[in-house]
């Protein structure tokens, strides 16, 4: 199990011009570590559709490598979506799950299939090319390189324990401004 | 008279649309022959509607001119999307929807139309009917008011297409 805010900075890490759409929980951390806050896409609310909005990004620029910051929730509720991703095949795209097996933002009630479901497994059989697990830091650190090159789609699932340190939760307002500066950052 | 998948085609080419993010509903199957045909404007076919709002908020995001195409049961799916990532933000795009039930404004039975318009007036959406080609050029009155309110407008198909 990984503290999450260690997780994520080691993404922040690996990071160069990657356009980043965190939810949820995962969000509040990743305000934290990123580094590059005008190529964020944060998704306040609308719980479940990181990967969808993800995707449409990846689609429409296949020459910008996409990271979606899902939550193991939020991806439970948009399950599809990895039937989706896996048809469509967007090399560009890499799906990680901030997966902390509750719905931290409620208070920590389990998620259903916390510690069962297998979303590595669910994302191969859904025609993800690649998806791997990691429950330490340091072997994290060692394989990301190697992962993130790799031709996606993509999906990592991070083992993470509960948040140890959390930004603000932004109004809802910010997805409508963080669209328009991603947009206008990426350019026609 | 009628609504022709060639002329919709021609309609959503004139619109500079470059994706449209799709599930079928059982009136569309000439126009997926016509567009797959084509070849100009890419599908991108999801497994349930609520996916579409979201994928083609992300397609605006990189600069793509996208459309999204369901039924109306697949709008009242849709709805946390559409407020979230329709409404809220601002996204200035076209949904064309299948208007299950719709009996050319005689009394609808079908549940799926009776509820079709009074949801769309409670999201505060605006939308066009479209039931045959004359109609089509309310589907570029849409675009432009979807980009000048920078709001989702949305198109209602009364009409099977036809080959």
């Amino acid at each position: 199990m990984m503290d999450p805010l260690e997780a994520l900075r080691l993404l922040s890490g690996h990071r160069t011009d990657q356009v980043v759409v965190p939810t949820m929980v995962a969000l509040r951390v990743w305000s934290l570590v990123s580094r590059r806050p005008e190529l964020d896409l944060p998704l306040v609310g609308c719980m479940g559709k990181a990967s969808s909005l993800g995707l449409g990004v990846a689609l429409a620029r296949p020459d910008r490598q996409v990271w979606v910051l899902d939550g193991d929730g939020s991806l439970l509720m948009n399950l599809g979506s990895l039937v989706t991703i896996g048809n469509l095949s967007p090399p560009n795209l890499i799906h990680f799950v901030y997966n902390n097996g509750v719905y931290e933002t409620t208070g920590g009630q389990p998620v259903p299939g916390a510690g069962r479901a297998d979303f590595v497994g669910l994302a191969r059989a859904a025609g993800y090319l690649n998806a791997f697990r990691f429950d330490d830091l340091e072997t994290l650190g060692q394989r990301l390189p190697e992962v993130i090159r790799l031709p996606g789609p993509t999906l990592v699932d991070l083992q993470v324990g509960r948040a140890t340190a959390l930004g603000p939760l932004p109004p809802a307002r910010r997805t409508a401004e963080a669209l328009r500066t991603v947009k206008a950052a990426l350019g026609p | 008279m009628g609504l022709h998948a060639a002329k919709v085609l021609e309609t959503f080419k004139a619109m500079g649309i470059t994706h449209i993010v799709w599930l079928p509903d059982s009136e569309t199957g000439f126009l997926y022959e016509a567009v797959t045909a084509d070849g100009s404007i890419r599908l991108v076919p999801v497994c349930r509607e609520g996916e579409a709002l979201a994928i083609a908020a992300g397609l605006w995001v990189g600069g793509a001119k996208p459309l999204v195409l369901i039924q109306n049961t697949g709008l009242f799916e849709s709805g946390d999307s559409l407020r979230g990532l329709g409404v809220d933000v601002g996204l200035p795009v076209v949904m064309v929807i299948g208007y299950r039930g719709w009996l050319g404004g005689q009394p609808m039975t079908d549940s799926a139309g009776v509820y079709t318009e009074p949801i769309l007036k409670a999201w505060g959406i605006n939308y066009y009917l479209v039931e045959t080609d004359q109609d089509l050029p309310k589907m570029l009155a849409a675009q432009e008011e979807a980009l000048k309110t920078s709001r989702p407008v949305a198109v209602l198909v009364g009409q099977e297409y036809e080959k």
